[in-house]
C-alpha cells in the first residue's frame, strides 16, 4: 500500500517545483511582511528583538496559509482527485501524502528562511539553530491541519478567506509553543525543551488527525 | 451487479429502484436524456455516491478490494496535470494505480509505452499535457485505462471531443476489454458500435415504476 503513497508525494513535489509560483509567492510574502515590521514600529532594537519570535511565527502562518488551497484544489478541478478516490490507497493516505508534500515544499523553505528574516528583527544570532529547529518541528502541524481547511473549502469559490477563518484558530497552540520555545533561547529564559516537546507533540497529533478529517471532508464533495 | 438501487443527489431522487446485471465480457451502454441519471449512476458505481437503498456487488472480484477499487473511472475531466508531460502523467497513474501485491506482471514503463502507441500519442509523449488539444487530452485520459489492469471500466461520455478515428479506436479497445472478460459501463449519446453490448435506457419510466 505504501508505494502509491510515495509516488504521490514525489509527483506533488515535482509539480511544486515545475509550477514554482507557489513557493516563490510564499517566500516573497514572508519576506515582505517581516520587512514591513521594523518600518512600522521604528528602529527600537530592544523592542524588535522582544517581538521577533512572534512576528516570525505569525508571518510564517500567513505565508503558509496562502498556499494551503493548492493541496487539493488543482487535483479536484482536473478530476485527478476522483481517480485517486478509486485507487487502492485510502483517501486518508492520499490526504497525508499531499499534506506531506505541502510541508516539504512550503513549510521547510519557510523555516529555513526564518533566520535570515530574524536579522531584520534584531533576533539574537545565537538562537538560529533553535529558530530553525522549532519551525521545522512546528510546521507539519500547519500543513496537516491546513489540509482539513483546504478540504472543507474545496468547492467554495474564492474560499481563501473562509479557509483562513477555519484553520487559523487551529494554529493557536503551535503559535504559542513555537514563540515560547524561541524566546526561551533568544531572551534567555528557560523551558525551551518543554515547549519544543509540546510542538513536536502537536505536529504528531496533527499528522494523524489531519488526513483523517481531510479525507472525511473530501468524500462527500466527490458526489 | 446492482440491486434495487435508489440514488439521490442533492436530496432529489435521480435513480429510483433500478436493478441490472452486467455479465463478465459484456458492455452496458447507458442512454437517456440529459439529466436522466447516467452520470449519477456511474458515479455511484465508482463509489463516490452512497446508494440511499440497494447495493452494488461485483461478483467474482477480489474479496479484499471494494468494487470501486476494481474500477477504472473516466469522468468528464481527464485528471492530467498540464505541467507534466504526456508520458510523466501516464507513468504517475501507472505507478499510483498499480495494485499492491500484484505480481511482477508488465512493468509500468512498458505499459505506458504500449498505451501511448495504442492511442497515437507517441509523437506527443514529451510535450506538457497543457499544450494538447481537447481531443488529444481526452485520448490521454482514456490511455489511463491501459496503464493499470482493472476488470471494470466506467466511462462517462468517453467520446466527447474525440474525432471519428479515435472513437473507433476506443470502440476497438472496449471490445478487446470485454472479449478478455472485462466489464464496461459507458454513458454515451453516440452509437459506438460495440460488440456484446446491452443498452439500459434511463429516464422518467424508471421513476414511474
Amino acid at each position: 500500500m505504501m508505494p502509491g503513497f510515495w509516488v504521490l508525494v514525489r509527483r506533488d513535489l515535482q509539480l511544486a517545483v515545475r509550477e514554482g509560483g507557489a513557493i516563490g509567492t510564499a517566500l516573497g510574502f514572508y519576506l515582505i511582511v517581516v520587512a514591513l515590521m521594523p518600518l512600522g514600529l521604528g528602529p527600537d532594537l530592544s523592542l524588535l528583538s522582544r517581538i521577533a519570535a512572534g512576528v516570525l511565527w505569525i508571518a510564517l502562518l500567513l505565508a503558509a496559509l496562502l498556499s494551503l488551497p493548492r493541496i487539493f484544489e488543482a487535483d479536484y478541478e482536473d478530476g485527478a482527485l476522483e481517480v485517486m478516490a478509486t485507487a487502492d490507497l485510502p483517501l486518508e493516505l492520499v490526504a497525508a501524502a499531499k499534506s506531506l508534500a505541502h510541508w516539504i515544499s512550503t513549510g521547510i523553505p519557510l523555516a529555513l528562511m526564518a533566520p535570515a528574516l530574524g536579522i531584520l528583527l534584531n533576533l539574537d544570532i545565537g538562537s538560529t539553530p533553535a529558530l530553525i529547529g522549532t519551525m521545522v518541528a512546528g510546521t507539519p502541524a500547519i500543513s496537516f491541519l491546513g489540509a482539513i481547511g483546504a478540504a472543507l473549502t474545496l468547492k467554495a469559490r474564492r474560499g481563501g478567506l473562509l479557509l483562513a477563518l477555519l484553520v487559523l484558530p487551529l494554529y493557536v497552540p503551535t503559535l504559542i509553543f513555537g514563540i515560547t520555545a524561541i524566546n526561551a533561547v533568544a531572551l534567555g529564559s528557560d523551558g525551551f525543551w518543554q515547549s519544543f516537546a509540546m510542538l513536536v507533540a502537536l505536529s504528531m497529533g496533527a499528522t494523524v488527525l489531519g488526513p483523517v478529517a481531510a479525507a472525511a471532508a473530501v468524500r462527500p464533495q466527490l458526489q | 451487479m446492482a440491486d434495487t438501487l435508489i440514488l439521490a443527489r442533492g436530496g432529489r431522487t435521480v435513480v429510483d429502484r433500478l436493478s441490472f446485471t452486467v455479465d463478465a465480457g459484456h458492455a452496458l451502454v447507458l442512454s437517456g436524456a440529459n439529466g436522466a441519471g447516467k452520470t449519477t449512476l456511474i458515479r455511484a458505481l465508482a463509489g463516490f455516491l452512497l446508494p440511499v437503498e440497494g447495493q452494488i456487488v461485483l461478483e467474482g472480484g477480489s474479496a479484499d478490494r471494494t468494487p470501486a477499487e476494481q474500477c477504472h473511472f473516466v469522468g468528464h475531466q481527464n485528471g492530467m496535470k498540464s505541467s507534466l508531460t504526456v508520458e510523466e502523467n501516464l507513468l504517475f497513474w501507472a505507478d499510483f494505480l498499480r495494485a499492491p501485491g500484484a505480481g511482477p506482471g508488465v512493468e509500468p514503463p512498458k505499459r505506458v509505452a504500449d498505451a501511448l502507441t495504442r492511442f497515437d500519442l507517441e509523437p506527443l509523449s514529451d510535450i506538457p499535457a497543457g499544450y494538447l488539444s481537447a481531443g488529444q487530452k481526452r485520448r490521454l485520459g482514456l490511455a489511463r485505462l491501459l496503464v493499470a489492469e482493472r476488470p471494470v471500466w466506467l466511462l462517462d461520455e468517453p467520446t466527447v471531443s474525440l474525432d471519428t478515428r479515435s472513437a473507433g479506436l476506443l470502440a476497438a479497445l472496449v471490445n478487446a476489454h470485454t472479449a478478455a472478460g472485462g466489464i464496461v459501463v459507458a454513458a454515451t449519446h453516440l452509437d459506438l458500435g460495440l460488440d456484446r453490448a446491452d443498452e439500459l435506457r434511463l429516464g422518467p419510466r424508471e421513476v414511474a415504476a
